[in-house]
């Protein structure tokens, strides 16, 4: 059967929040954290997984549509956001 | 007797604490800036409710990094008694000071509502002021209040008289339909293996006058300050 692995994220210069805040504690507080090098961190930037399985009928092409319909209409929001995604074909 | 308040940024329920020690309860207490360092002139420190650093990552994975946790986690493995509500109970949890985590509620729905929690001993320096097997009324305001621990952690709390709050009916009876969002074995609140750090969902600092619903939280409070 085939899965879809799907990585969603920001669009470049759209405000990451989550992404600032975390990158924001690396910097303030290393310690505990790194043990060194914090400051050759330059960016961080937040995404979402999904991993969306089809069953047995469905072939390659269909799944590739599929995916390409559930991220245009509901995974993200094209204003803000990007996708990528692999198909893997996997024994159940 | 000195209570300490710690505020990081997104910490929103300081002033209600302060508020209880201060005019309810009659005690002396002060703010604790996350960036401090010091915390030696403190008796009890509070890690109160809100949604520190917006809760990103996780729920209070960031400020466990705050520079004031490396001062309380040394504080709590000296003995002090540290008391964490609500988001305090999730950074304490980050931070090691206590087993296991909080989930999202298994309804997925924010709950903001008054619970009945059973005081499932009076032993431990939070609950001296109550009778074991007491029913409080409390509020609880949270996402992820879910209790999730593996078997061998839940089991070590229960052998070790660590669950210290579990959620009940009016009644007392610890029963799934008490249960607001999923805990196992219906917790509300647990201890270190010292039995010096609690954390609690319910606010009990919302529950410390009549006039506001319920003065049943008025015993914790009381028992840090040695009251009976």
């Amino acid at each position: 059967m085939w899965i879809a692995k799907v990585i969603v994220s920001y669009k470049t210069g759209i405000l990451d929040p989550e992404a600032k805040t975390i990158h924001n504690a690396l910097i303030s507080f290393p310690e505990g954290i790194l043990s060194e090098g914090y400051q050759y961190i330059s960016k961080i930037e937040t995404g979402k997984y999904f991993q969306i399985s089809f069953d047995d009928s469905v072939n390659r092409e269909k799944a590739e549509e599929l995916t390409k319909q559930a991220c245009d209409k509901l995974l993200t929001n094209p204003v803000i956001q990007k996708y990528k995604f692999q198909l893997e074909e996997v024994s159940k | 007797m000195k209570f300490g308040i710690v505020v990081f940024p997104g910490s929103n329920c300081e002033h209600d604490n302060y508020y209880v020690l201060n005019k309810v309860v009659g005690a002396k207490v002060e703010y604790i800036w996350h960036k401090e360092t010091a915390l030696n002139f403190f008796d009890v420190i509070i890690l109160p409710g809100g949604f520190t650093y917006g809760d990103y990552l996780r729920v209070g994975a960031v400020a466990r990094f705050s520079p004031v946790m490396k001062e309380v986690v040394k504080f709590a493995n000296s003995g002090g008694p540290v008391l964490g509500i609500c988001n305090g109970f999730q950074i304490l949890l980050e931070a090691g000071l206590l087993p296991g985590s909080l989930i999202t509620n298994d309804h997925l729905r924010f709950r903001c509502q008054d619970v009945y929690i059973k005081v499932v001993n009076n032993k431990s320096c939070f609950t001296k002021c109550y009778e074991t097997n007491q029913v409080l009324k409390m509020p609880i305001a949270h996402y992820s209040g879910n209790y999730f621990a593996d078997k061998e952690t839940i089991e070590n709390l229960e052998r070790e008289d660590r669950i210290l709050f579990q959620y009940c009916s009016s009644d007392g009876d610890v029963v799934p339909e008490a249960n607001p969002n999923g805990s196992m074995l219906n917790i509300a609140g647990i201890l270190n293996e010292k039995k010096n750090v609690l954390g609690m969902m319910p606010h009990p600092e919302r529950a410390a006058e009549k006039i506001l619903g319920s003065e049943d939280g008025l015993g914790i409070f009381n028992s840090l300050l040695g009251k009976n």
